[in-house]
Parts: C-alpha cells; sequence; structure tokens
C-alpha cells in the first residue's frame, strides 16, 4: 500500500492510498469511483476498461495504477466539456452505435485516441484501431459510420 | 393468453443451488396520484384492488401514469439488455398517447414497481408489451379527453389531443397534466380497447435517438456492476475445481482473520466479502479446501455420441408417410449435422448488489428475468417473495444468458452473513464456466426429392438442443421431425433463438445438398417448395438485393443462401465467400440479410438488431465453441474463445420488409438464424467442401 499516491485524471489530481498493483481500472472505479470504464475480462482482451494514458489507449484493467505517474489519465468521463459531448460521443448517439452500451465507453475513449492521432482516417484505419474492442451485440458497422461521423464534423470545425 | 415455453429453455425448470434459512417481513406497494390505467392481460373485474396478490398480478400486465406535471410514467416488468426497447416502448406510448416522447419514462424491471412479468424472451415485448401499452396509452387519452370535455362542458369528440395538449374546436387548449391536477383517477382495461393502426403512426415507425443513450455515451449510466451502496462490500464465490465436485473439507480461518474480511460457509456454498476487491480476492485465495471429484464426464469430443446415446422419448410430429415419399424419391440423401455449445459472453459479466434492510431483501442486478429472479431468492433465503424486491439497471446483454439468479442468490446469502450490502461481480473466467451455454445439437436428416425439384420426403431429428423452428417451412407431403432430450455434460439454457440456429443450419445445409443432388440452383429449388409467401418474400429479397443470379463464379469465390422463421420474424442470408483451400482460409465477401416481422416500430433499432444478428451468428457460424474434459472448461478467457470483432464483419447489406398491415413481431433473435447455413452453402460453392458442423471453421477450412 503507497499512500497518498497522486494521480491526474481528467484534469484534476487525486491523491489515492493504493497498492501499487492495483489495477488503474479499480482506482478509477473503487477510490475515484467513475465507473464509466467498464470490467470487461480482466486480461486486456476486450477493451471495455480503455482509457488514454498520456493521450495513448491503454488497458486499465491490466496497467498497475503504479507505472501510470504523473501522466494525465482520461476516462470517458473526461471527454465532455462543460456540457458539451465530445465530436465521437454525439456520433455514437446520432449513429446509435451501440445496443446494451457496455463496451460504449471503451469504444469512444479509442476512438477518440485515433482521432487525435489521425484525423481523417479510412474505414480499414478504424477497423484496425478498433479491433481490440469488443462489441458481442455486433454494432460495429455503426461504430465505424460513428467514427468517420466524428472525424467529419471535427474537420468541418472541431468541437462543436 | 397462455404462453407456451420451449424445451430447450432448460435453465428454467433447473432447481435451486442453495436453500438457506431466513425470515420474514411484510410490504405495501403505492400507487401514484393523476391518471393511472391499469392493463388487464385477461378480462378480469373493472376495479383495481389494492393488495390483492399473485391473482391480481398475474392479471395486471402494465400500468401507466400520467402525473399532475403532465409526465407520462410507463411500468412495465419487461427489461433493457441492449435491444432497445425502453426506446421502441417509449415511441409507441408517445404515439398512442399524443405526447412527446421527451415526456414519457419508462420503469422497467422492478418487482416492487412494475407488474409481474414471465421475463423478457422469446422475441414477445414487441409483439406483446408494445400493443399492451398502446391500449392502455389509447386509454389514458380517453380518460383525459373525456376530463376536458367534463371541465369545458363540451362534448368530448370535439375535442383532440396532440403534443400533450387537449385542444377544443375553438383553439383552447389545457395540458394534460392539468386536468389531472387534484385528481386520482384509477381505471382498469382490458385488451378491447382498439388503438390506431400502422398508416397513422407518427413518432412510432419513425428514428428516436436511443432513449438514455446519452447517460451510455457518458460513462453516466451505472450497470449492476458499477452500484455502490454505504457500507457495501465486495463478494467472491468459491467455485469447485470441476462441475459436479462437492466440497469434502474448508477451512476459512486465514481468510477470516484478514481485517474487515467475512467467510461463509452453508453446504456446498462457500465464499467471502471484504472491504475491497483485491481483498476479496486475497480472502478467497486463503479458503483451503478440499474436493470430491464427480464421475468421469464426456469432453467436446465425444459429447455428440454421447447426447445420441442418452437421447430419450420425442414425440414425433408426422404427416403422410416417409417411406412412400423416400419411395416416390429420385435422389435420396441422409446426413448428420452437429452444433457445439458455445457462450453468450454478455460483455458486463452476472453482477447483483443485495441489501438487508428491517429482514427485507433488495437486489440490483442484470437479469432477463426479475420475477423468477425474486421467485428464486425467496425460495434460496426462504422468505417470503413480497420481502423480496429486484429491480433490474438496464444490462450489459443477455442473448437468452440471463433468465437465472445465480450471481443475487450469492450476493443475498453474502450480506445475510455480512450483516451489510454485499456485491458480487463475476469474472469471465466464472461467466465461462458457472453460467449455462447454448446446447450442443446432433441432427439426423433423411430426405427425398424428384428431379423436377419436388420435395417428396423429409424426416429430421434433434438431440439435446431443442425443437424451435424443428419443423419445416417447406412443402413436403411427408414429414417427420422430432426432438429427443438427452443428457448433458454442461449446464444448458436459453440463448437468442434457441435451437432455431442449429435446426435451421441443418435444414438448410440439407437442402443445398439435396439441391445439389436434382441439380437445381439453390434459391430455385427453394422457391420451388415454398409455398409460405412471407418466407418467400425475404428470400426473393434477399436474393434480389444480393443479385444472386447475375453472379458469375470465379476461382476460390462461392455464394450460398438460406431462409427461416421462428417466433414471428423471417429471414433470409445471401453470402458470398472467399476461400484458399491451401492456406485454409475463409473470408466472407459479403452478406445481404433481409427480414421481414409485420409493421417496423423502430426502423433504427430493428437495423441494429438484425446487423447484431448477423455479426453475432457469425461467431457461433465460423469459430465459436467451448471446449471441456472432465467438468472443466478448457477456454474460459477471451483470449482462448474467439467471439467476432471488427476484422471478422464483412459488408452487410440489410434489408427490411415493412408490412403495416401485419402485427409486429419482435426482431432481436430470428435474424441470427440463417447465417450459418447460407455461410456453410457458400463454402461449398467456393472449395467443393461440406461442413456439416458448427462451427464450421474454427481451427480453418479442412477437408469434413
Amino acid at each position: 500500500m503507497v499512500a497518498g499516491m497522486d494521480l491526474h485524471v481528467n484534469g484534476r489530481n487525486h491523491s489515492v492510498d493504493a497498492d501499487p498493483a492495483k489495477p488503474l481500472l479499480l482506482v478509477l472505479r473503487e477510490d475515484l469511483d467513475l465507473t464509466g470504464s467498464k470490467h470487461g475480462c480482466g486480461e486486456g482482451q476486450c477493451g471495455a476498461c480503455t482509457v488514454l494514458l498520456d493521450g495513448r489507449p491503454v488497458r486499465s484493467c491490466i496497467t498497475p495504477v503504479g507505472e501510470v505517474g504523473a501522466r494525465p489519465v482520461v476516462t470517458v468521463e473526461g471527454l465532455e466539456r462543460e456540457g458539451e459531448l465530445h465530436p465521437v460521443q454525439r456520433a455514437f448517439l446520432e449513429e446509435t452505435a451501440m445496443q446494451c452500451g457496455y463496451c460504449t465507453a471503451g469504444m469512444i475513449v479509442a476512438a477518440a485516441a485515433l482521432l487525435d492521432r489521425e484525423s481523417s482516417p479510412g474505414a480499414d484505419e478504424i477497423r484496425r484501431a478498433l479491433e481490440g474492442n469488443v462489441c458481442r451485440c455486433g454494432a460495429y458497422p455503426r461504430i465505424v459510420a460513428a467514427v468517420e461521423r466524428a472525424a467529419r464534423v471535427a474537420a468541418e470545425g472541431g468541437r462543436g | 393468453m397462455a404462453e407456451r415455453i420451449e424445451p430447450e429453455r432448460y435453465e428454467f425448470t433447473e432447481p435451486a443451488r442453495y436453500r438457506f434459512d431466513l425470515n420474514r417481513r411484510q410490504f405495501l406497494e403505492a400507487t401514484g396520484a393523476g391518471v393511472v390505467v391499469l392493463l388487464a392481460a385477461r378480462p378480469g373485474p373493472a376495479v383495481f384492488a389494492e393488495g390483492d396478490d399473485e391473482a391480481q398480478e398475474d392479471r395486471i400486465s402494465a400500468w401507466l401514469h400520467v402525473a399532475e406535471d403532465g409526465a407520462v410514467t410507463v411500468y412495465t416488468g419487461k427489461v433493457e439488455v441492449g435491444q432497445d426497447i425502453r426506446t421502441s416502448l417509449t415511441q409507441t406510448v408517445a404515439d398512442e398517447l399524443h405526447v412527446s416522447p421527451a415526456v414519457v419514462k419508462l420503469v422497467m424491471g422492478d418487482t416492487d414497481l412494475t407488474p409481474y412479468d414471465a421475463g423478457t424472451f422469446g422475441s414477445r415485448t414487441t409483439p406483446q408489451m408494445g400493443p399492451q401499452l398502446r391500449r392502455a396509452s389509447a386509454a389514458a387519452r380517453a380518460v383525459l379527453l373525456g376530463l376536458a370535455a367534463q371541465r369545458w362542458s363540451v362534448d368530448a369528440g370535439t375535442l383532440s389531443l396532440a403534443d400533450g395538449r387537449v385542444r377544443d374546436a375553438s383553439g383552447r387548449t389545457i395540458g394534460i397534466g392539468e386536468l389531472t391536477a387534484g385528481e386520482r383517477l384509477v381505471q382498469t382495461i382490458d385488451a378491447s380497447v382498439s388503438t390506431m393502426p400502422a398508416e397513422r403512426w407518427t413518432v412510432a415507425g419513425a428514428p428516436l435517438e436511443k432513449v438514455a443513450g446519452r447517460d451510455i455515451v457518458t460513462g453516466r449510466h451505472r450497470y449492476t456492476a458499477d452500484l455502490r451502496v454505504p457500507g457495501m462490500l465486495i463478494g467472491r464465490v468459491l467455485r469447485a475445481p470441476a462441475f459436479g465436485a462437492t466440497l469434502a473439507s474448508f477451512d476459512g480461518g486465514a481468510a477470516q482473520a484478514l481485517a474487515g474480511v467475512v467467510v461463509v460457509r452453508d453446504g456446498d456454498f462457500a465464499g467471502v466479502a471484504a472491504p475491497d476487491e483485491l481483498s476479496a480476492n486475497r480472502a478467497l485465495a486463503l479458503l483451503r479446501t478440499q474436493w470430491t471429484p464427480a464421475p468421469s464426464q464426456p469432453s467436446h469430443r465425444d459429447v455428440f455420441e454421447h447426447l445420441k446415446r442418452t437421447g430419450s422419448g420425442g414425440r414425433p410430429t408426422a404427416r403422410g408417410s416417409i417411406e412412400a415419399g423416400l419411395a416416390a424419391a429420385d435422389e435420396r440423401l441422409e446426413a448428420t449435422y452437429a452444433t457445439a455449445y458455445i457462450a453468450h459472453v454478455p460483455l458486463e459479466p452476472r453482477a447483483a448488489l443485495a441489501q438487508w434492510q428491517d429482514g427485507r431483501l433488495t437486489v440490483w442486478t442484470g437479469t432477463q428475468r426479475p420475477f423468477s429472479v425474486r421467485t428464486e431468492l425467496a425460495q434460496a433465503m426462504r422468505v417470503p417473495a413480497e420481502d423480496v424486491r429486484v429491480i433490474v439497471p438496464d444490462t450489459g446483454s443477455g442473448y437468452g444468458g440471463k433468465h437465472t439468479g445465480d450471481a443475487a442468490v450469492e450476493a443475498a446469502r453474502l450480506a445475510r452473513a455480512a450483516g451489510r450490502p454485499v456485491r458480487v461481480v463475476w469474472t469471465r473466467e466464472e461467466e465461462f464456466t458457472w453460467a449455462y451455454f447454448r446446447p450442443a445439437a446432433h441432427i439426423e436428416i433423411r430426405s427425398g426429392a424428384r428431379r423436377d425439384g419436388t420435395l417428396t420426403a423429409w424426416e429430421m431429428h434433434n438431440w439435446n438442443s431443442g425443437a424451435s423452428a424443428l419443423r419445416t417451412p417447406y412443402d413436403v407431403a411427408n414429414d417427420v421431425t422430432a426432438f429427443h432430450p438427452s443428457d448433458t455434460p454442461l449446464r444448458q439454457g436459453s440463448y437468442r433463438a434457441l435451437a432455431a440456429t442449429a435446426n435451421t443450419f441443418a435444414r438448410e445445409s440439407h437442402l443445398d445438398e439435396l439441391a445439389a443432388r436434382v441439380g437445381m440452383d439453390p434459391l430455385a429449388f427453394r422457391v420451388r417448395n415454398l409455398s409460405d409467401a412471407r418466407l418467400r418474400a425475404v428470400l426473393v429479397a434477399a436474393a434480389e438485393r444480393f443479385r444472386w443470379n447475375d453472379w458469375s463464379a470465379s476461382t476460390g469465390r462461392g455464394i450460398g443462401i438460406a431462409c427461416g422463421t421462428e417466433k414471428g420474424g423471417y429471414a433470409a442470408t445471401c453470402a458470398e465467400v472467399e476461400t484458399d483451400a491451401a492456406r485454409g482460409s475463409v473470408r466472407i465477401v459479403r452478406i445481404v440479410q433481409a427480414f421481414e416481422c409485420g409493421a417496423i416500430v423502430n426502423p433504427v433499432g430493428l437495423r441494429n438488431q438484425v446487423e447484431g444478428a448477423v455479426v453475432m451468428g457469425l461467431g457461433g457460424a465460423l469459430f465459436e465453441a467451448i471446449e471441456f474434459e472432465d467438468g472443466r472448461i478448457l477456454n474460459p478467457r477471451l483470449s482462448q474463445y474467439r467471439v467476432p470483432r471488427q476484422s471478422d464483419v464483412p459488408p452487410i447489406e440489410t434489408v427490411l420488409l415493412d408490412r403495416k398491415d401485419l402485427p409486429s413481431a419482435g426482431a432481436g433473435e430470428t435474424p441470427i438464424i440463417t447465417v450459418a447455413p447460407a455461410l456453410g452453402n457458400a463454402i461449398f460453392r467456393a472449395s467443393g467442401i461440406r461442413l456439416r458442423s458448427l462451427p464450421l471453421v474454427p481451427h480453418g477450412l479442412q477437408a469434413g
């Protein structure tokens, strides 16, 4: 147990008492009550726990919190800004790119990371980037359409 | 109306796994003020008596409340597991009541607040709950118009209701909430209330943004696993090393010594509750146990012989004479088909949060059958059902896999021992091992056809997996079908579309072989023997969109077609694949899926369900299989059990036939049934290899 571990999550500083081996996902959910990131498999296979670490998508269920250090963490809760949805969030709603929604947070975070890296990815690039995110309901085609829509909207004027 | 329960819903008749001790308490439920419309599923007394019990519960199927502020709340025992009935039922109510969907709220799957419901399964919400809520809405509208007529002393026939306001001939308007102010009117209606025909729908039948979708994309929606209450502990349950093993010795001392840990042992049940997840895991690992193993059990390799050998009973349905039909045939064919046990793999594993307060138990859990889980809890904990409340938060999918209350019972038992609320969330390994599976099938078919393409004989037997879609939809004068229950080594139960997937796979694969025998095109052969107009329509619609008749063969490419009907829905799939026999690879080039389920309520939701069923169907068709041996699951992880991912999904075109003249049927299940046979038939045409088992290519394309 390390007392007073500093974490930078969604633009805020938190001090957490935790075993450094504790998965980041558990810290987010248990210690910070950020339950948007989901537990799906516990072995980094389904992507439901995806968060941004220093801007890059990681599987928080297999990321020990002790390795996070000072790097910023962004979860699905951190994508919305002052009540305004991130273009990917809005596009997921507009395309109904979800059914039960359990994979959606991880999917949106992974897609947001892709668009940060590549502003207008092709469909194949989107599929590759989201290959590690399982949607058991099978909304894959709509998810690709939503990411394409978000990229288009971003190109036409960013957030807003 | 008596509900037909299919025999392959094995989990419905399972005995309780655990039974514990506890005591009782009474509760009463209250209804709000305003206009309340109660919907009787069967005709009965016109007045609802509060406090009446099961018989009353049995009769009221839904209720609807228009509050003084104009808010409309609908209470239904159905639950939302991703099939988007929260949206489609909202549309239905808004449409019939003539209010904005924004003022309609659905309270779903709460055994204290919603009327009894057998469960959300069998594609019944749209054909049954949809029309019931429509009638309740129509009745509420009539009551509101009556109130306005009274208030203004005019004839109700001169009034109209739109967008939540009643208007009279002079243009005077009043909000529906104002009409109900200060009054509490309760009306019970039955099935005789008339509603708008589909041609006049405005809100229903058109796209609507997913209700509560914003909470999902922002991460705000709380699934069961996300819930917490003050003082809550995290529970973990001890699992046997193999199915059938019994707990011979148990020592929880070391675990109990950890700070804040509670250890429970009650017969074969044992578990721990701890302040956080890591300490719960540690405590579980410290339990010292010895198990008595069960006798040797079949494995996934020899299970099909086992199923056939242990099959018993099964009343055949028959017409004509198979022997005569075979004698009249020019070509005869016998073949055996199999489908593997597969797992639902809902992305949200089973989860429950249980809280005891003054002897009364409240459990939040993701289940498709809240009322039967309440019964399960009452029996296991030995408390009256009225002392148990089950609440179902919108859940991370089910696909037929969440009909039981396993996690709920476990959490309740641990919570009672701990004297604090306990949340149990299954690990993926637990979900893969201790839930139930889609039953494996052994299927045998014997058939005959004349050279002109007329089907003359059809005999089909299904062992273990079930009777859904077992009867052939084709015209055949001589036909025998039978379902034979067997001894299953694995716990098995409902899975999206039940045995219709296995039976349609076998039938449509067999028809393809028979078509080849008589030298006919697979589409032409089917149409030749199909007088069911709705099934023909989807078959032809799929083939036309696919341009089946214009397809030209090229090396390694093949096309396949299949159709089927179940639960009031009609599906057809055309698929094109590319195979490379040397590399053993199969690539799906494209899929066209046609579906018809009467009048479409929510076109976006329907398309989503159809596409989703195709994608899920790909997994079971191509590679999903549970491997097991001696009571152990050998691949209980997502890294070992492959589910469809982005790269597995080909371009999918969906063709939805909107039959406004026909009642709406459910769509969550049936589109899945034709995927596997269309792929198997396409692989045959591409490679010459006929595959008769699902999954078709778990280890790549291999002959026979």
